[in-house]
């Protein structure tokens, strides 16, 4: 039996603030609005992107390719409405754009693309690409002495790809300690648990062996998430993979550890209904 | 020709500081010259493919000029979703030296036979496939690459190649080059089906065919315009490849000229390798050979070809 880590119980019980919860609405007005939407792979994500795009990242909406930027890339793809919901709150694009969700001409589509989205520094949505792209971002900021950081947030299904490796094993072996890997570990894929699919632990374990500082934390709690992301490197001359222990649909607690919510293509009124109750009027 | 692309890399590593040459586990000493010179530059990566082209996508990304080899199968079958996605989509300017294209490893068998690689880098949005046929025409076509758009596949052959390729006919990505005039057949080649090209014009020449050769260099984008105005007059296109009969240079040539002649096609005779892994073991050269790629056996293809089409064929033309 699997010893469940203290993150992971304060994942389920924490409580959300009114910015968090205002984030969830903007990702289920997409939804609402598209018809459809990984719902799930969001909500779990949210207050990792809150975090990064609030407190961490050195951006400036206006100038979203400026050299100095940091970078992140949002590997698990399909977590994008999050992303969208903070990229447009920042200004990288209108929030009305958020409402044109998958449809036809919108910049904003079921996976992000570079080129499409302001802010988007990689397309994504095939899984186990996105470390190995941050590797090459943080190599390429070694060779020519840059100072920008750059930060990839994975999900725990994701890492079942080998790639995810092969790039652990590259970063170690370039002691990138400018690269920063983000495990969204809310325990549930597509089909069901990770430990069920593919086990993943010892989690913590895998990321020290393959030459990562690790941290652990609640990943909902945002005050662990600003004190870890503002202490990076964890270790000087190491990457530093930080598993955010979370909860798949957390905040809406008919999706909460719900597969079912991993993809909706339809939301209910009954579902809307509670949505409501769950994260106010949207 | 491998060591002259190699050599190049270097060469243009000394003139361009965006150049990176990136292996994952090659042969002992590998640019060792580079290695010493430029030691950040040279990056040894391990047997990673599918890493090493998402890596070289984020170094591409910050301005470098990748240039990533391994053996072809490797750099095309084991990471083709990187390749699609984080080189295509992305359209970045990565290369792919892929060693031994074709049946240059012919002796280690079919895990190393790079026998469908010109059709999925073909079908791939973005994508530059070339096929040079020499080590001289693999030089001209290096000192092309540092600043072209997008990713480009270079299929390397064996080394040790004829030198056919000359100075005079110059070099550009994208553009033929017509090797021997158009006669009663025009061969169309790439990368080392040259060398038979031309020794199957002789042997025509001496049955009093005339044998034209258009060495298509590049198979994307394909120089359909120089294609169009080779082959107007002729009797017959054949297109010899080392290659399976999907999706290569003998369907390119297909497609661009049923998109570009509609229903005046000319009779076209493809020669390639079968549909099938090869067993068998050898060399390339013993196997081009089962294969009915020797230049006597084209010549005997292209002659039996000319003999059954019917004389009145719809003479080509050019639209």
């Amino acid at each position: 039996m699997i010893q469940i880590s203290p993150h992971a119980e304060a994942a389920l019980t924490c409580t959300l603030d009114e910015r968090s919860l205002y984030l969830r609405r903007l990702v289920l007005a997409s939804v609402r609005s598209a018809g459809r939407g990984h719902v799930g792979p969001a909500l779990s994500l949210i207050e990792m992107v809150r975090v990064l795009y609030d407190d961490v990242l050195r951006i400036d909406p206006n100038n979203p390719r400026d050299p100095a930027r940091d970078r992140a890339i949002l590997s698990k793809g399909h977590g994008c409405l999050a992303l969208y919901a903070l990229l447009a709150d920042r200004g990288f694009f209108p929030l009305s754009e958020l409402n044109g969700f998958c449809g036809p001409d919108s910049i904003l589509g079921g996976h992000p693309e570079y080129g499409m989205v302001p802010g988007v520094e990689a397309s994504t949505g095939a899984l186990g690409h996105g470390l190995s792209i941050g590797v090459g971002l943080a190599l390429a900021a070694r060779m020519r002495e840059r100072t920008y950081r750059t930060f990839v947030l994975l999900g725990d299904g994701e890492i079942n790809e080998g790639s995810v490796w092969e790039a652990a094993m590259g970063a170690a072996k370039h002691g990138l300690d400018n690269l920063v890997a983000l495990i969204d570990y809310n325990k549930l894929q597509s089909y069901g648990p990770t430990d069920y699919v593919l086990p993943l632990e010892p989690l913590a374990d895998k990321w020290r062996s393959f030459g990562f500082a690790v941290q652990e934390l609640n990943g909902h709690d945002v005050g662990a998430l600003r004190t870890v992301l503002k202490q990076v490197p964890a270790v000087p001359g190491k990457p530093t993979a930080i598993i955010c222990h979370t909860v798949k649909g957390k905040g809406l607690p008919a999706a909460e550890s719900n597969a079912d919510w991993h993809h909706k293509n339809k939301l209910t009124d009954s579902e809307l209904d509670a949505i409501r109750v769950a994260v106010g009027d949207f | 020709m491998r060591n002259t692309a190699m050599n190049m890399v270097h060469k243009l590593a000394t003139r361009d500081e965006r150049v990176l040459y990136i292996g994952s586990d090659p042969g002992a000493g590998t640019l060792r010259a580079m290695s010493k010179e430029f030691p950040k530059r040279h990056l040894i990566e391990g047997i990673s493919e599918a890493h090493i082209i998402g890596m070289s996508a984020g170094l591409a990304m910050e301005g470098f000029v990748p240039y990533v080899n391994t053996i072809a199968t490797f750099l095309t079958r084991r990471c083709y979703e990187q390749v699609a996605v984080d080189l295509c989509l992305h359209n970045l300017p990565v290369r792919l030296i892929a060693n031994g294209g074709g049946l240059v490893y012919a002796p280690l068998g079919p895990t190393h036979q790079a026998i469908e690689d010109i059709a999925i880098m073909r079908a791939l949005p973005n994508m530059t496939v070339v096929c040079p046929c020499d080590a001289d025409e693999a030089a001209r076509l290096m000192e092309q690459t540092l600043d072209w758009t997008g990713p480009i596949y270079i299929r390397l052959g064996k080394g040790g190649d004829a030198i056919v390729s000359k100075a005079e006919h110059g070099f550009e990505i994208g553009k033929a080059i017509l090797m021997r005039p158009p006669g009663d057949v025009v061969m169309v080649t790439t990368g080392i089906m040259l060398q038979r090209a031309l020794a199957a014009a002789d042997l025509l020449a001496a049955q009093g065919i005339r044998a034209g050769i258009l060495h298509m260099h590049t198979v994307k984008p394909l120089d359909t315009a120089t294609l169009l105005q080779a082959i107007r007059g002729t009797r017959l296109v054949a297109t010899l490849e080392e290659h399976v009969p999907s999706g290569g240079l003998g369907s390119a040539v297909a497609e661009a000229l049923i998109d570009k002649l509609g229903s005046g096609l000319p009779s076209m005779l493809r020669l390639s390798l079968p549909d099938r892994f090869m067993h068998n073991y050898g060399s390339q050269d013993s196997l081009l050979k089962k294969h009915g790629l020797s230049a006597s056996a084209i010549a005997t293809s292209i002659e039996r070809a000319l003999a059954a089409s019917h004389p009145s064929s719809p003479q080509l033309h050019s639209t």
